[in-house]
């Protein structure tokens, strides 16, 4: 029975960071870079970074306590002079592809790319099929 | 007379559909998010202690020939509390374990270990969770099982229950 109830406890309260510390956000949680054009890096970095609490937020939009982490882990590696893309692989290297909202193209996500040309082709051979039948029929009534 | 079946096909594309949403209701989806960073090395970091009297930790006190825990907790974290029984067994059974505090201020590092006991050798603090993130960690608690020469073998996210004690001291026990 305690098992259980530990059970419950854990899957309501797993990961609770959104659970109350008492420090202050990290310096560039909310602070931006001095320089705009690294800020303007880190900022499009950051808006197709997923929230690994508020799991459809970008770590740009939430206010989970590791989200405003996040940021700063962003902020200060790109300060220090890493680009955009060396820090995604980074993330991506300890979270996997959920953690970036940029999917690469392999094997799991061909269809996902490749699905929209599918259904144009789909849609161009039904469309095809259709004319060439209403041009033979109007054909045939001639 | 092929339009006859062909009649069927939205009916049976709404109850393929109709079948798909009734399995994720009925088994919801996984959220966790698991950790990439295993069997790889520790990440570099050299934590300062994250209260009085408790030596701080760094990756490179990880590699010293003994297979060990790595538990990502922290005061404010109340799960953390349920499974502090858990790990005073596996302290009991000769497992070393090293902490790290997430986000927390030593008086607050302090109350908890008095109020709950204190199975830790030593005791990070990361401040600004980069630590945790670093490790590809995304909540508390979490814990990792670290063999002899500081690789991550595992990682356990949520709280360990009192029948995975046993299991994990056999874990530990088979990378030495």
């Amino acid at each position: 029975m305690s098992a259980r109830l530990l059970w419950l406890l854990a899957v309501l309260f797993a990961f609770p960071a959104m659970a109350q510390d008492r420090l202050p956000p990290a310096p560039y949680a909310y602070q931006q870079l001095a320089d705009p054009a690294q800020e303007a890096q880190a900022k499009a970095l950051m808006e197709t970074l997923r929230c690994l609490v508020c799991q459809g937020q970008s770590i740009a939009d939430s206010d989970a306590p590791l989200a405003g982490d996040m940021r700063h882990e962003v902020r200060s590696k790109i300060a220090a002079g890493e680009s955009p893309d060396a820090i995604r692989t980074w993330l991506i290297a300890r979270y996997g592809n959920w953690v970036s909202y940029d999917p690469p193209f392999d094997a799991a996500t061909a269809l996902l790319w490749l699905g929209p040309l599918l259904f144009l082709a789909l849609g161009g051979w039904l469309a095809f099929g259709r004319f060439r039948r209403g041009t033979d029929e109007e054909g045939g009534e001639a | 007379m092929r339009s006859r079946w062909v009649l069927f096909v939205p009916l049976a594309i709404m109850g393929l559909l109709f079948g798909a949403f009734v399995y994720r209701l009925v088994t919801p989806n996984d959220t966790l998010i698991r950790s990439q960073w295993i069997d790889k090395p520790m990440p570099l970091f050299d934590l300062p202690p994250a209260t009085a009297g408790i030596e701080g930790l760094k990756s490179s006190q990880l590699a010293d020939g003994r297979p060990r825990l790595v538990n990502v907790f922290a005061s404010w974290c109340i799960p953390c509390r349920a499974e502090a029984p858990q790990l005073e067994a596996l302290k009991a059974a000769g497992v070393p374990i090293d902490g790290i505090a997430i986000r927390d201020r030593p008086e607050d590092v302090a109350a908890f270990l008095r109020e709950n006991g204190n199975p830790f050798d030593r005791i990070g603090a990361d401040m600004q969770s980069s630590v945790q993130i670093a490790l590809g960690s995304s909540g508390v608690p979490e814990t990792f099982l670290i063999d002899g020469k500081g690789i991550i073998r595992e990682q356990i996210q949520g709280v360990i229950l009192a029948e995975n004690v046993p299991e994990i001291v056999a874990r530990l026990e088979a990378m030495k």
